[in-house]
C-alpha cells in the first residue's frame, strides 16, 4: 500500500467517524423530542395554555408561566441589550488597549461560563434583599441580564470587529467623528451578528429555572403578572415543579409545557437563523 | 523656485510608532494644484508621511509626530485644530476601492451628510457634480440607490474619488489608488488625476515607477524613513542626483 493510499483510507476512516459522531447527536435529540411529543401534545388545547395553576392536573394550564416567561424576555431584553452593545462598542472601538483593558477582556469572557446559579445567588443579595426588589419580575429579568451579559458583550465585539479597518477609514477621512463612524458604518454592518448573539442569548435566557428559583419565582402564582414589581413564575419553574409531583398526570402536564418552551425557543433560533442570513446577504466585502 | 505658492509643507517632521523611527526630519514643500508622487520600497515611510497629512495616524495607539506640517501655512497638528475640519480639506483616496454597503447615493453623499447637511436638492445636487468630475454619472445615474458594491474595481475607486470630492476638498491624497485595478482602470484613474489637478493638490503614493513618471510634476524618493530626494518628475527619471534614486527608479532594488 503507497503512502497515498494510506492517506486516503484514513480520510475516509475519518469521514465514517464524523457522521457516526453527528448521528448520535440527531438520534438522541430525535429520541427525546419524540418522546416528549407523544407524551404531552395530546395534553395541548386552548384551555391548557389559558388556564391558571391548579392542584388538579387536569384543570391546570401555564397561563401564568407563559406571560411571566414574555415578561421576563421583554424586560430581559430592555436592560440587558443597551448596556451589552454599548459595553461591547466602547471595549471594541473606544477602549485603549491597556493591560486594564486586556484584563476585563479575559475576564468577560470567563464571566459567560459562570453558573447560572451563582448569578441567582447575586440577584437575590443585590436586587432581592438590597434593592428590596424581593421575588420580582424586575428582580428576575435583572438577574437574567447580568447571566446574558457577556455573551452579548462577546458577541457584539466579534461582529464589530468583522467590519474591515478600511471601511471605518473611509467614514473618518470624509471628516467623521468616532461616533459618527460607529452609528452610520459599523454598527450597521455589524447589525446582523449583533442581532443573532442576542437572541441566541435569549433563548438561553427562556430556559433558565435555577438563577429564578433562587431569587425566589414562585412555582404557584395564581395571578397574570401586570407591572415589573409583581411576582411571577417562568415555564421552566412550572416544569419543574410539575416534574417533581409524584401524579403521573403531572407529567404529562410538564411534557406538554416543555413542548411550549421549546416552540418559543426554536422560534427565537429561527429568527436569529433568518436574520443572519438575511444581513450576510446584505453586506458583503 | 516655482512660481506656484506651497499648498502643504513638512518642516523637520519626525514620526514614531512606539519606539520605531517612522520618519525622520522629512522636510518638503508641495505646490498648490499640482500632483506630487511619493515613491520609495515597501515600509519607507511614503505611506506613514501621507497619512500624516490628514492625521489618519491619530487612531494608531503608540504613533506621534514631530515637527510641523503646514497646511497654506497653517500647523495641521496645532491645538486649535480639528480633526474634522482638517479632513474636509484633505481628502483621501486607499489602496483597495472601499466604499460603504451602501447605495452609491449615500456613498457620494456620506460627507456632506455627516455635516449636518439633510436637503435633498443639495445632496443631489453635490451628488452629480462629484460623479461627472469622476466621469462616472453617465455609468451610475440611473442606479443610483443600488448598493455600490455592485460596481466594478476601477468603478468603485471612482465612486471612492467622487466621494472625496463631495465635501470640496483643497488637497486630495492618495495611497496607491490603482494597485487593486486593472490597466483599462488604472488609465482612467490616471487620466482623472491629470484633470483633477487644474482644480486639487493632489498627493499620490505610488509603487509605479511608470505611474509616477506619468501623472506627477514633482517626485519624492522616500528610503528607510528619509527623504532621500525631491525634484521635478522629469530631473529626477532622467537624471537623479542620488545613487540609490537612480538604482530603486531603474530597478536595481526595492
Amino acid at each position: 500500500m503507497t503512502n497515498s493510499d494510506k492517506n486516503r483510507l484514513k480520510d475516509k476512516a475519518f469521514q465514517v467517524f464524523g457522521i457516526f459522531c453527528t448521528f448520535i447527536g440527531l438520534v438522541v435529540l430525535a429520541i427525546f423530542l419524540i418522546d416528549i411529543l407523544i407524551e404531552g401534545i395530546s395534553r395541548i388545547d386552548w384551555d391548557f395554555i389559558t388556564s391558571l395553576p391548579s392542584r388538579r392536573a387536569s384543570r391546570a394550564g401555564i397561563l401564568t408561566a407563559w406571560a411571566g416567561t414574555l415578561w421576563i424576555l421583554g424586560l430581559t431584553s430592555v436592560i440587558a441589550f443597551p448596556l451589552g452593545i454599548a459595553a461591547g462598542v466602547y471595549l471594541e472601538e473606544y477602549s485603549k488597549k491597556t493591560k486594564l483593558a486586556n484584563f476585563l477582556e479575559i475576564n468577560i469572557a470567563n464571566l459567560a461560563g459562570v453558573p447560572s446559579i451563582i448569578y441567582g445567588l447575586l440577584g437575590m443579595e443585590i436586587f432581592g434583599r438590597i434593592l428590596g426588589l424581593g421575588g420580582s419580575l424586575l428582580s428576575g429579568a435583572l438577574t437574567l441580564s447580568l447571566l446574558i451579559l457577556p455573551i452579548i458583550i462577546v458577541t457584539t465585539r466579534e461582529a464589530i470587529k468583522a467590519v474591515p479597518r478600511s471601511i471605518r477609514d473611509a467614514s473618518y477621512a470624509l471628516g467623521a467623528s468616532k461616533w459618527q463612524t460607529t452609528w452610520n458604518q459599523v454598527l450597521p454592518a455589524s447589525f446582523g451578528g449583533i442581532l443573532t448573539g442576542i437572541i441566541l442569548s435569549l433563548s438561553r435566557a427562556v430556559g433558565e429555572a435555577a438563577p429564578l428559583i433562587v431569587i425566589g419565582a414562585l412555582a404557584y402564582v395564581p395571578f397574570v403578572p401586570t407591572s415589573p414589581t409583581d411576582e411571577f413564575t417562568v415555564l421552566p419553574i412550572q416544569i419543574f415543579n410539575w416534574t417533581s409531583r409524584p401524579q403521573a398526570d403531572f407529567l404529562v402536564n410538564a411534557a406538554a409545557a416543555i413542548i411550549i418552551l421549546l416552540l418559543i425557543t426554536f422560534i427565537l433560533n429561527g429568527i436569529a437563523v433568518y436574520l443572519r442570513s438575511k444581513w450576510q446577504n446584505k453586506v458583503k466585502w | 523656485m516655482s512660481k506656484k505658492p506651497y499648498k502643504l509643507e513638512a518642516r523637520n517632521l519626525n514620526a514614531f510608532y512606539g519606539g520605531f523611527h517612522a520618519l525622520k526630519d522629512i522636510n518638503i514643500a508641495m505646490e498648490e494644484k499640482a500632483v506630487t508622487a511619493f515613491i520609495g520600497p515597501s515600509g519607507c515611510g511614503k505611506s506613514t508621511f501621507l497619512r500624516t497629512l490628514n492625521r489618519m495616524n491619530d487612531y494608531i495607539d503608540g504613533f506621534r509626530v514631530e515637527g510641523d506640517i503646514l497646511l497654506d501655512g497653517r500647523d495641521i497638528y496645532g491645538k486649535d485644530v480639528r480633526v474634522d475640519e482638517l479632513r474636509k480639506e484633505v481628502g483621501m483616496v486607499f489602496q483597495k476601492p472601499n466604499p460603504f454597503p451602501k447605495t452609491i447615493f449615500e456613498n457620494v453623499v456620506y460627507g456632506l451628510k455627516i455635516q449636518g447637511i439633510k436637503d435633498k436638492k443639495v445632496l443631489t445636487e453635490a451628488a452629480e457634480r462629484s460623479l461627472r468630475q469622476t466621469a462616472l454619472w453617465e455609468e451610475v445615474k440611473d442606479k443610483m440607490d443600488k448598493s455600490a458594491l455592485a460596481l466594478s474595481g476601477g468603478q468603485q475607486q471612482r465612486l471612492c474619488i467622487a466621494r472625496a470630492l463631495a465635501i470640496s476638498p483643497s488637497v486630495i491624497l492618495m495611497d496607491e489608488p490603482t494597485s487593486a485595478l486593472d490597466p483599462i482602470s488604472t488609465a482612467k484613474i490616471e487620466e482623472l488625476i491629470y484633470e483633477l489637478k487644474n482644480d486639487y493638490t493632489i498627493v499620490i503614493v505610488t509603487h509605479n515607477m511608470q505611474q509616477a513618471g506619468r501623472v506627477s510634476d514633482q517626485t519624492a524618493f522616500f528610503y528607510m524613513g528619509e527623504l532621500v530626494e525631491y525634484a521635478k518628475t522629469k530631473t529626477m527619471f532622467t537624471s537623479p542626483k542620488h545613487e540609490r534614486t537612480q538604482n530603486y527608479i531603474t530597478g536595481r532594488f526595492g
